[in-house]
């Protein structure tokens, strides 16, 4: 589709309005880009100022003397709750739940898309019918269940460590939450394998099937060397979800030292001892949304596939 | 592998024949042993839960979870606080501000995500640039988008202040403090947000458009408004359902906004009904009216995500 100047228009020597036609979307356009922008750099201007200048100063203006202070505050002594040693703790909190969440989820999910599309059985739409509207439910209707259940398994947890030795991480928060996130992920990963196996050419599995490949022999030799695209997408999904989740982690997570990075963010924000700190809550803010800019940076176009696959469903 | 197997038969067929059979039998069902587990987890961690939170929402269950059926209770107290209105019960204010958020998120997002596609749409030097600056704040939490505008729009630090710094000291702008206000907040962070992949979803369908149909219209003469009213907005109307469902899904889920913006406001007066649901579960200790609240939001979603879902999947076995 192209920019529509009409006939007529250019008839009457309409070479002015034409101009006049690209400042104004030219100036719409970065109007708002400027409105976008705006709230990430007062964050990030704020993060490198002294307090001193933030009080006195403009909430627009750049720092005039930088200072990286408020970022190595918020990296190691700010005060999280009653806790003061900074959010790193937290940050390798949230790595150490995402990793594998995302892992064991996206395996899943190559899993079942696999035998969703290659394998197909009677009731096969049902079953994918129901785990596609696991992806939209409100997470609150489970909500309570789960915090049960998970109180039950830490308190037997408590149980095997006096009797065997060993919780085998019943009771772990961080378990907890890779559990969950992987119970509540399957369906989006599932959906979005399932969508990408359905346009691979089932001729290459009958014909390998045929030659009496095994069902794991065909998704390791066949699947999996052409799912790189569906594979980057899927993990960058899951990645930008788990990390940014607050639900859950302030559900099951919400105080002590399991915490993920947006429950201590929420926590560091929110504490409301002494002086408030903005330069060091922006800093901390920072920190927290850089590892999903940064993937958004680095790999912007899968990250989009993503959201439009989770978006545009079956 | 195979080969072998198969000359082993033909040397010992009476023998290979059960084992053949077993083994083959067992690959037959082996895709289904590697789906069962997860459906075994959806069925019970989503719809086995979802029951259960019903059962709960039935029962008298305070502050632990008691399992002795009362009746329906919860559900006849939420319905009489949604006429308390003076002053306004915590669920009324929920409901009402879930009504003006979704509302206006949806509206506003549709209408500028599609304003901001056809913009771009006019071969823009520097699309490259433009689109990723717009599209994001979703790679954002919930949490930063709400840190991040919390301290924008605070009166004493944030756009105000800046504005009377500027000479403007008659401008004056609390919504974020006031409790009537302070929704209006949670929109505009909120359409910050998702507006511009609502855009990006845009874009995709108006560069899906055949150029001929756009070519012929413009031959006969058609306004570039009119090109747009008559013809590209209705080819768009498949992405405005999915829009519309992508955004209705994010508004009632929408939780950590209202926490991280507003602490849930001025009195509990930007709560939605999943703030209600966590308050209540969670911290004022009724559980049994924070899970009929749950319900209720979890039926709202099944009423819009349904009968899409349905028509989708039917579409595609067709």
């Amino acid at each position: 589709m192209s920019a529509v100047t009409t006939p007529a228009r250019q008839a009457s020597g309409g070479v002015n309005v034409k101009i006049v036609n690209r400042i104004v979307i030219y100036g719409l356009l970065a109007l708002f880009a400027l409105f976008y922008l705006m709230p990430l750099f007062v964050m990030l201007v704020t993060s490198f100022k002294t307090m001193d200048e933030i009080q006195n100063g403009n909430m627009l203006s750049l720092p005039k003397a930088p200072t990286f202070e408020p970022w190595l505050k918020a990296w190691g002594e700010t005060c999280v709750g009653l806790t003061c040693a900074g959010i790193k703790g937290y940050f390798w909190n949230s790595i150490k739940m995402v990793v594998p969440a995302v892992l064991i989820s996206t395996m899943l999910g190559a899993l079942n898309g696999y035998v969703l599309t290659k394998w197909r059985f009677r009731g096969a739409t049902l079953v994918f019918g129901l785990m596609l509207f696991a992806c939209f439910i409100p997470f609150q209707s489970v909500l309570l269940p789960m915090a049960t259940i998970l109180g039950s398994l830490g308190r037997f947890g408590v149980t095997l460590q006096n009797t065997v030795g060993t919780s085998f991480g019943l009771g772990n928060s961080t378990v907890n939450l890779v559990f969950v996130h992987v119970v509540y992920g399957i369906g989006f990963t599932t959906l979005f394998f399932r969508n990408y196996y359905e346009a691979f050419p089932t001729e290459l599995v009958k014909a390998a099937q045929v030659d009496g490949a095994s069902f794991f022999q065909i998704f390791r030799r066949i699947m999996l060397p052409n799912s790189m695209p569906i594979f980057v997408v899927t993990v960058i999904y899951q990645f930008t979800n788990i990390w940014n989740d607050f639900l859950f982690a302030s559900a099951y997570a919400g105080t002590g030292d399991a915490m993920p990075m947006t429950v201590a963010l929420n926590n560091v924000v929110n504490t409301s001892t002494g002086v408030v700190e903005y330069n060091v809550n922006m800093a901390a803010a920072m920190i927290a949304a850089l590892p999903t800019l940064l993937v958004y940076v680095l790999a912007g176009r899968y990250f989009v596939r993503g959201l439009m696959a989770g978006a545009v469903k079956g | 592998m195979s080969t072998v197997a198969t000359s082993q038969i033909k040397l010992t067929p009476e023998h290979a024949r059960p084992r053949a059979s077993v083994r083959s039998r067992l690959q037959e069902a082996l895709p289904k042993i590697v789906l069962a587990p997860s459906f075994a987890i959806t069925v019970v961690f989503v719809y086995g839960f979802i029951l259960w939170t019903i059962y709960l929402s039935f029962t008298n269950s305070k502050t632990f979870p008691s399992y002795a059926i009362t009746g329906g209770r919860a559900y006849q107290r939420l319905w009489n606080w949604t006429f308390d209105t003076d002053p306004p019960s915590s669920w009324y204010t929920s409901i009402t501000n879930m009504g003006i958020f979704g509302f206006l998120y949806i509206a506003i997002c549709l209408a500028l995500g599609l304003f901001l596609a056809i913009l771009l749409d006019q071969k823009i030097r520097g699309e490259g640039v433009l689109r990723p600056i717009y599209l994001y704040p979703m790679a954002l939490s919930f949490i930063v988008t709400g840190v991040a505008w919390k301290w924008f729009l605070d009166p004493g630090l944030g756009l105000e202040q800046t504005l009377h710094q500027w000479g403007w000291t008659s401008f004056h702008f609390d919504w974020i403090k006031n409790k009537d206000f302070v929704i209006y907040t949670v929109v505009i962070a909120g359409v910050w947000q998702a507006s511009g992949f609502i855009m990006a979803m845009f874009l995709a369908g108006l560069r899906g458009i055949d150029g001929e149909i756009m070519k012929a219209a413009q031959i006969d003469g058609a306004t570039t408004f009119q090109l747009y009213r008559r013809i590209v907005i209705p080819l768009l109307r498949p992405i405005f359902l999915s829009a519309f469902i992508v955004l209705a899904h994010l508004a009632i889920k929408s939780y950590d906004l209202v926490v991280a913006l507003t602490s849930g406001g001025p009195g509990g007066s930007a709560w939605l009904p999943s703030n209600f649901m966590y308050e209540y579960t969670f911290k004022r200790n009724e559980m049994a009216v924070g899970s009929a609240s749950a319900v209720i939001m979890l039926m709202t979603i099944v009423a819009i995500i349904v009968p899409y879902l349905y028509s989708e999947l039917r579409e595609k076995s067709r």
